[in-house]
């Protein structure tokens, strides 16, 4: 079957597709060269984004049934724990169906073109999009801003392993500034008719998010367990916090994450929220901050990602720690953005290559220095 | 020398296209960023430089033989600032609203990169009626990339051309239909990503004279 999709084949023009299929399902043929020095391990990268996926299935599978349960709780209906997952489900699988559609499609067309193999990066990207997005999002919308995600922050800086930004995140963050009524105000976090969430009907039924409420200067509704536990209106796979803790033990345990991150984004959250309130600002409790909102998903899925984080060990704490703090003074300062965590790592990702920078400089030097003893 | 000869020709029509300032030479992207959110302040800026930068041109070149070589740059500023301020007050005088729009960005044409390059770099050596064809040529190339950013964005981020409604209202998401105005579009960050797409193209289509 091979032979077809190869140069001069008949089906050459799918080429890319073809060879993406083969190695997505097969473990490929070709191993690193013997010569030179090279780390041989047993997993490429096609089966580490394998446990990336794994490790997003709590979180998923928790959206999917608090859309459900959202939906009938603010309707006032009974319903099963089936029915809520079934209709999360329903709005779930055509927002990845597209977000996979679209950013997969570029991503093999671009490859094609440049007569590159289509790497696998968007495997995860394509995962995360729906997950970070309100449940009312339109679908069109989703589409245009997952083209311009992958054309702009990935393909234009060489593809997967050299983007500068978060591919996913950039997708939110058109989103946000391009559609702002499709991402914020209390309109959109829950589903009140099918329909709402393939047309994006603005009339959707009101609830606003804790940190929408706190932005807005209302009492908060939910208390910490809601929070912990995710049955809150937020974006579908963000809620629970609970789901995207799994989520990063599977992914510290299989060394793909660093923990260095999510325990540095962690920690620099919560010292600022702590140390808010000081300042004159209103807030939470100090660790609810860390509960609500995008926070711990931002942390475990989105600044880990180990194309735009620091490679230095030293880097990947201060990394996390000003990411942690960022996130908390865009939340509790900036009356505009009720939510900080997207900002942070995206300017974070920005400051990534200078953190490796110092830290590579600080070791040649000390390195220098030890030598010329 | 005849007035419409093959070197002249060339002096026009380079900056329009293989020479263009803004696509090729990457100048005056600042202004180009931030007028050019909808179409009408983009196309009076456009030819506001294009008149500013040919005229300039044309005085520099007279002067050119009697100007000092070390005070250089103050003669062209005040000649670029005389014009500046005419065209600025011919705009507030006869479209207010847009002067209005354009705020301080006619002022700023006195510090618009292509203006000086082309007085350095042309006026100073060549005589007027090629500085004009120069300075007309280079507008119009400055123009050009004006009205094609000014157009998709106001298209994509008002739904309208020139203030006319083109996308039906209907078609509106608070009117019932599933359209939204993307408000990307109305940003200057957007505008630096439609140039980079313009140059984009550009250079693919020129592949080869390069």
């Amino acid at each position: 079957m091979k032979p077809t999709f190869t140069e001069g084949g008949k089906l050459s023009a799918f080429g890319s597709l073809f060879d993406a299929a083969e190695t997505f399902f097969y473990v490929p043929n070709e191993t690193a060269k013997p010569r030179g020095a090279q780390i041989h391990d047993a997993i490429d990268s096609k089966r580490s984004i394998f446990f990336v996926i794994i490790a997003m299935i709590p979180a998923i599978l928790f959206g999917m049934w608090n859309i459900g349960y959202q939906h009938y709780t603010i309707l006032g209906e009974e319903s099963t724990l089936i029915c809520n997952f079934l209709y999360g489900l329903g709005i779930f699988l055509p927002k990845m169906i597209v977000s996979y559609a679209v950013g997969l499609g570029i991503e093999i067309a671009v490859a094609q073109w440049k007569k590159e193999e289509v790497h696998e990066g968007f495997f995860v990207t394509g995962m995360l999009i729906p997950m970070i997005v309100p449940v009312n999002c339109p679908l069109w919308i989703l589409a245009v801003a997952t083209a311009f995600a992958v054309i702009f922050a990935k393909e234009v800086f060489g593809g997967t392993g050299m983007n500068i930004f978060n591919p996913a995140l950039v997708t939110r963050a058109f989103l946000f500034f391009a559609y702002p009524a499709m991402m914020s105000g209390d309109k959109v976090w829950v589903n009140g008719s099918y329909m709402d969430s393939i047309n994006g009907t603005i009339d959707g039924v009101s609830a606003a998010t804790p940190l929408g409420q706190l932005a807005a200067g209302e009492p908060v509704t939910y208390d910490a367990m809601d929070t912990i536990i995710g049955t809150i209106p937020g974006s579908i796979g963000e809620t629970s916090f609970i789901a995207i803790m799994i989520g990063a033990v599977i992914l510290v345990w299989a060394g793909i994450a660093s923990w260095k991150i999510i325990l540095g984004t962690f920690v620099g959250g919560a010292a600022m929220a702590y140390l808010l309130p000081y300042a004159g600002a209103e807030n939470f409790e100090w660790w609810e901050q860390l509960t609500v909102g995008g926070f711990a998903f931002g942390a475990v899925f989105m600044a880990t990602d180990p194309v735009t984080s620091p490679r230095t060990e030293g880097g990947k704490w201060i990394f996390g720690l000003l990411i942690g703090a960022m996130a908390i003074i865009i939340r509790v300062l900036n009356p505009g953005f009720p939510e900080g965590m997207m900002l942070a790592i995206l300017l974070m990702n920005v400051f990534a290559p200078l953190f490796d920078y110092f830290f590579v400089q600080a070791n040649i030097n000390k390195r220098a220095k030890r030598a010329a003893k | 020398m005849a007035l419409f000869s093959k070197e002249n020709g060339e002096v026009f029509k380079g900056p329009l296209n293989l020479n263009n300032p803004v696509a090729v030479q990457v100048l005056g992207i600042c202004s180009a960023l931030a007028v050019t959110s909808q179409l009408k302040p983009a196309i009076v800026m456009g030819l506001s430089v294009t008149v500013i930068t040919a005229f300039a041109n044309v005085i520099i070149s007279l002067l050119r033989k009697t100007i000092p070589n070390r005070i250089r740059i103050i003669v062209q500023l005040v000649v670029v600032a005389a014009l500046v301020t005419i065209v600025s007050n011919i705009l507030k005088a006869f479209v207010y609203d847009v002067s209005v729009q354009l705020s301080v960005y006619v002022g700023l044409i006195i510090t618009n990169c292509i203006l000086m390059g082309r007085l350095e770099a042309f006026a100073m050596q060549n005589g007027p009626w090629e500085s004009f064809l120069d300075g007309i040529g280079n507008g119009l190339g400055y123009a050009f990339v004006l009205v094609v950013v000014g157009f998709v964005r106001e298209i994509l981020g008002f739904g309208t051309i020139l203030g006319f409604q083109i996308i039906p209202d209907g078609a509106f998401m608070e009117n019932g239909g599933l359209y939204l105005n993307n408000g990307m579009m109305t940003m200057p960050a957007m505008a630096l990503i439609l140039v980079a797409c313009f140059i984009w193209v550009h250079r693919a289509v020129n592949k080869e004279q390069k």
